[in-house]
């Protein structure tokens, strides 16, 4: 598999009519194909040209000056174990040597059964809850070796804290459906009452609540 | 580097100081050119005045003082307002050119002597110029495979890029065809294709030409040469009719590269794959050397030039003039061109002659009131484009046209067949039925639009084009070519005739053969004679110098081949023309050569006329000619011989010098520029392109001839053809890679050219249920061709459209010159 499917076709829709310029929703297309593939595929990359009227050329120059579009396979599960400053003086480096170990790759390798691809990665701003890492860029923080083993251990098995990480690629962002008055740039500035976040926001903060 | 200066006239006057002098420039222009203007070159690697600044390079830097004191910025991005104080050489300026360069090389290979641009190296020379002297870097620099093919033309030596965005920039800005694009990023970045799709761009190879340093080669010229040992001449591409300026290169006698020079008027720099990698047909091992003469076994036997030239004259001299014909004469210099009307009109006295083939348009296209493509390209104007799809047949003139859309706010109004590459950029497209063209001309002038709409074009978008037509702000300019080489030329004519009612409406014809505008001019035309003459009210002027002239108009291209079907012609020339191939009615040009006694044929190549053929001369082709052609606009350009002709070939208008002679003609030829001069004194509205005219510095980009209209005379209108309801209307075009004879002769091109289809409309594919590449037979009155199909949104319901002289059947199979347009029933095979 590799475009997209009917169903995720039709969200590209939905989500290429958010935008005044199709070609603005280059980036959460390709996250919608790596959510569906785990990966950004070429011919995931060739479709959403298709979708937002680009070439694939420029997909692939998009989505290759980002990080977190893996244009390669990867595991189920990427573990990024961050060596920056903070998380190395309170042991990340020993950490990231701890799992090449258990997992038997090296940081940028991915486990033979596809379960687990570890990364060595900067800052994660995480500093305060150091030393931290995270799966499928959801945090562990104040890990230790017996919490590291522990935690390859569930994802290997699909056991116990496995359950708290969707698979690679999953984002929430993609699927969230935005109200009308949410859009924008869908009338001039000066046509437009005050936004509904904003109102929804100010009561929110009226009831003494969170807001968001 | 090489490229001239961004043109500006100032019309909003600011002073700024430049190196401490006080110069006079346009508000808002940048200072980068402001400075360049005034003898301050400012070095750069990434701006190129064509294109939009980016500010990437950072070489650009000159110390700005605004008022605040002195601050380095890059100048291709500051817009010149008034009382700066630049400095181009500051202490601080040569500190921060050093820095750049020694960045910049800091993952550049120094393997300049094994590099294609080394000697003409932008990066190489400023290095010189402004660089550190030595590099203090020691660690190793990056590595990547050599080099990657980005396209069949265009090789890339990622190494040696310094990210510029020029190549890219080209790609995405001027031509629309972003294939190339920055990939990774930071250090990693690097310029790529998406895998599997080559930046196959008609015009890849400008990309080549504007890169900085040697990361992007042309395969034709890559380790072919040294800049050093080149020998370069300025010159006109003779390819299509644009006339793009261009440097020929040779070394050792031999063409190994082409380059585009900005004519402000013209081609802005750029060239087109076909123009710039076509010399290679001129280095040709297949080229014609020697004359050949038919012997009695049937096979061409090599001769000399005495006996070659004394047989054709003796088949002038014995045969009754109105017996004789001249096709072609599109691939001369407008000073051959002239020669060979004086040989035929005066010397030999026939009046049958015509530089089409039957696939221009009638010769009265240019006695509308003309427009050059500056004026088409007005910012602000409206455009009626009338013509073919101009990517494919006239590349830079797509490239102007798409620039005005885009950049210029100029509307235009296509009025075609079917879509063209134009049309992402038109305002509006109006596609009508093949062969009803006058009819919608009509209604758009008149604004009367029945409410069922007019040749297949339903009402609204009519009614849309008139009212933009009736808003337009200036006058209209109109675009007029051959759209469709299934449809009668007359047709096409005669549309043109109605948009003349528009006010102020000016046209800009656009035949497609290298000089054909130049041919004609000449007078190789029937009823024709040179500067626009006509013959019987223009007689004297060219009776005096050539002896007489025909007394009757004679036969155009059809005539001919009519005529000679029915056994009326005994002598035939073929002045680099080949109706077999070219002739929208392949059964009738075959007829045609199959009955003419006598066929002498001047070309470069055995194609299958020449083949036919019982003399054959061999010229000079294109960068082995001096003289002028004329481009579609009517402005005359230099031509300049770069390289020796092969063998013993001659140039076109001493062969024709020399049968004059032979024939005892008092008309004579001893010189280029007395050939051009000749045809300027006859010829009023030629003045000012005299041999001497041309030579002076301003006009290095060709001078315009008079192109204010005259009266065409009366033009008959052509009856529109009956519609058949269970027939497609074909509609024939050409792509710029076909099976022609430069493209079959230019290693490069040859093998660019795609397989032929059959494309029709979405609506007509679901109603005969076919997909693409479902086979399908098209059955004309003349046969039948299979093709696969090719399924487009592009074409309107009702056509049928092929391509000629694609690796396929071929269309003009189809054609009849009997008829208006061309009826064909399409059935899966």
């Amino acid at each position: 598999m590799a475009r997209l499917t009917p169903d995720n076709e039709l969200l590209a829709r939905r989500i290429v009519a958010r935008y005044p310029e199709p070609k603005s929703a280059t980036i959460p297309l390709c996250h919608l194909s790596q959510e569906q593939d785990g990966w950004l595929t070429e011919e995931g990359m060739a479709h959403v040209a298709e979708l937002v009227g680009c070439t694939p050329a420029e997909v692939l120059g998009t989505a290759s000056f980002y990080e977190m579009f893996k244009l390669h396979p990867v595991g189920r599960y990427c573990l990024n174990i961050c060596t920056n400053i903070s998380c190395r003086i309170v042991g990340g480096a020993d950490l990231l040597a701890r799992a090449e170990e258990r997992l038997g790759v090296r940081a940028g390798g991915t486990t033979a059964d596809g379960t687990i691809t570890l990364e060595d990665v900067e800052c994660i701003a995480a500093c305060t809850e150091a030393p931290a890492l995270q799966v499928n860029y959801r945090y562990v923080e104040r890990v230790d070796e017996a919490a590291l083993d522990a935690l390859i251990d569930d994802l290997r098995s699909g056991s116990g804290r496995a359950a708290e990480f969707p698979p690679h690629g999953t984002l929430g962002l993609v699927r969230q459906e935005l109200g009308a008055d949410d859009l924008a740039n869908v009338s001039p500035p000066e046509d437009q009452d005050v936004p509904g976040w904003f109102a929804r926001h100010a009561e929110a903060a009226a009831d003494g609540g969170s807001g968001s | 580097m090489s490229e001239r200066p961004r043109p500006v006239t100032i019309t909003d006057p600011v002073t700024i100081t430049v190196d401490g002098r006080p110069v006079e420039v346009q508000r808002g222009e940048l200072l980068i050119d402001a400075c360049e203007r005034n003898d301050a070159y400012i070095p750069r690697f990434c701006y190129h005045p064509r294109m939009e600044p980016v500010g990437m390079c950072r070489m650009c830097l000159v110390e700005v003082d605004t008022g605040r004191g002195p601050a380095l910025q890059p100048s291709c991005m500051i817009n010149v307002a008034a009382d700066m104080v630049v400095d181009t050489t500051s202490e601080q300026v040569a500190k921060a050119q050093d820095g750049v360069l020694e960045f910049l090389l800091a993952n550049h290979p120094l393997d300049c002597p094994v590099c294609d641009k080394g000697g003409e190296c932008p990066l190489q020379d400023q290095t010189m110029a402004y660089g550190p002297g030595e590099s203090r870097w020691v660690e190793e620099k990056r590595h990547y495979e050599k080099p990657i093919e980005i396209s069949p033309l265009v090789l890339l030596d990622r190494e040696r890029c310094i990210l510029c965005d020029r190549c890219t920039r080209f790609a995405s800005e001027v031509t629309d065809d972003p294939l190339i694009h920055f990939v990774n990023r930071g250090s990693n970045t690097e310029v790529n294709t998406f895998p599997g799709e080559p930046f196959s761009s008609y015009f890849s190879g400008n990309t080549v030409q504007i890169c900085p340093v040697g990361a992007l080669t042309a395969t034709p010229y890559r380790f072919k040469a040294r800049p050093w040992d080149l020998e370069r001449t300025e010159s006109t591409c003779t390819t299509c009719s644009v006339g793009c300026r261009v440097t020929l290169e040779s070394s050792r006698d031999r063409l190994v590269r082409i380059n585009g020079v900005d004519a402000d008027a013209v081609n802005w720099s750029w060239l087109c794959d076909a123009g710039r990698f076509g010399f290679e047909a001129t280095n040709s091992e297949d080229r014609l050397t020697e004359p050949l003469r038919r012997v009695d076994g049937g096979s061409f036997e090599p001769t000399r030039w005495s006996q070659a030239l004394g047989a054709a004259a003796d088949a002038l001299r014995s045969t009754d003039p109105d017996r004789i014909a001249v096709l072609g004469g599109a691939r001369l210099s407008d000073e051959s061109a002239y020669a060979w009307a004086a040989l035929t009109k005066g010397v030999i006295g026939t009046d049958h002659v015509d530089a089409q083939l039957g696939d221009g348009l009638p010769v009265e296209v240019l006695d509308l009131p003309g427009a050059t493509i500056d004026e088409v390209c007005t910012p602000g104007g409206t455009v009626v484009y009338l013509g073919p799809d101009p990517k494919e047949e006239l590349p830079v003139l797509f490239l102007r046209l798409k620039h005005a859309a885009t950049r210029d706010g100029v509307r235009i109004i296509e009025l075609t067949p079917m879509a063209t590459s134009l049309a992402p950029y038109a305002a509006l497209g109006v596609h009508s039925r093949p062969g009803e063209l006058a009819a919608v001309a009509r209604a758009l002038v008149s604004g009367d639009v029945p409410s069922d709409g007019v040749a297949g074009v339903d009402a609204d978008t009519l009614r849309s084009a008139a009212d933009a037509l009736a808003a337009a702000s200036g006058p209209v300019r109109i675009v007029v070519g051959r759209a469709n080489l299934a449809e009668s030329g007359q047709v096409v004519l005669d549309a043109a005739v109605e948009l003349a009612a528009l006010p102020g409406a000016t046209f800009l014809p656009v035949l497609r053969r290298g000089n054909v505008r130049g041919a004609l001019t000449a007078g190789l035309s029937p009823g024709r004679l040179p500067g626009g003459g006509r013959l019987g009210r223009d007689d004297d002027a060219w009776s005096s110098r050539w002896g007489s002239v025909p007394v009757s108009t004679g036969r155009d291209a059809f005539g001919i081949l009519r005529a000679a079907a029915a056994g009326e012609l005994d002598v035939l020339v073929l002045l680099g023309a080949d109706p077999l191939s070219d002739v929208p009615d392949r059964d009738l040009a075959r007829r045609a050569l199959d009955r003419v006694p006598t066929i002498l044929a001047l070309d470069t190549f055995v194609n299958p006329s020449v083949a036919r053929a019982h003399v054959v001369l061999p010229v000079a082709a294109p960068g082995e000619v001096d003289g002028t052609t004329t481009n579609l606009e009517g402005r005359v350009s230099r031509l300049r011989a770069k390289v020796t002709s092969p063998g013993t070939v001659r140039t076109d208008w001493s062969i024709a010098a020399d049968l004059a002679r032979r024939l005892g003609s008092p008309w004579s030829a001893s010189s280029v520029g007395a050939l051009r001069d000749e045809l300027v004194a006859g010829s009023p509205r030629l003045a000012g392109t005299s041999w001497s005219d041309l030579e002076g510095a301003e006009s290095v980009d060709g001078v315009l001839a008079d192109l204010s209209g005259v009266d065409p005379g009366r033009i008959e209108p052509t009856p529109p053809p009956q519609i058949d309801s269970y027939s497609l209307r074909l509609v024939a075009t050409r792509e710029l890679y076909d099976g022609g004879e430069l493209l079959r002769r230019s290693p490069s091109l040859a093998g660019l050219a795609r397989p032929a289809t059959v494309g029709i409309s979405v609506g007509d594919a679901e109603r005969l249920g076919v997909a693409d590449g479902t086979p399908l037979v098209v059955r004309g009155e003349r046969g039948a061709i299979t093709l696969p199909a090719r399924v487009s949104a592009g074409i309107p319901r009702g056509s049928a459209h092929l391509v000629h002289r694609l690796d396929g059947s071929d269309p003009f199979e189809l054609l009849s010159a009997e008829q208006v347009a061309c009826d064909v029933r399409v059935e899966i095979a």
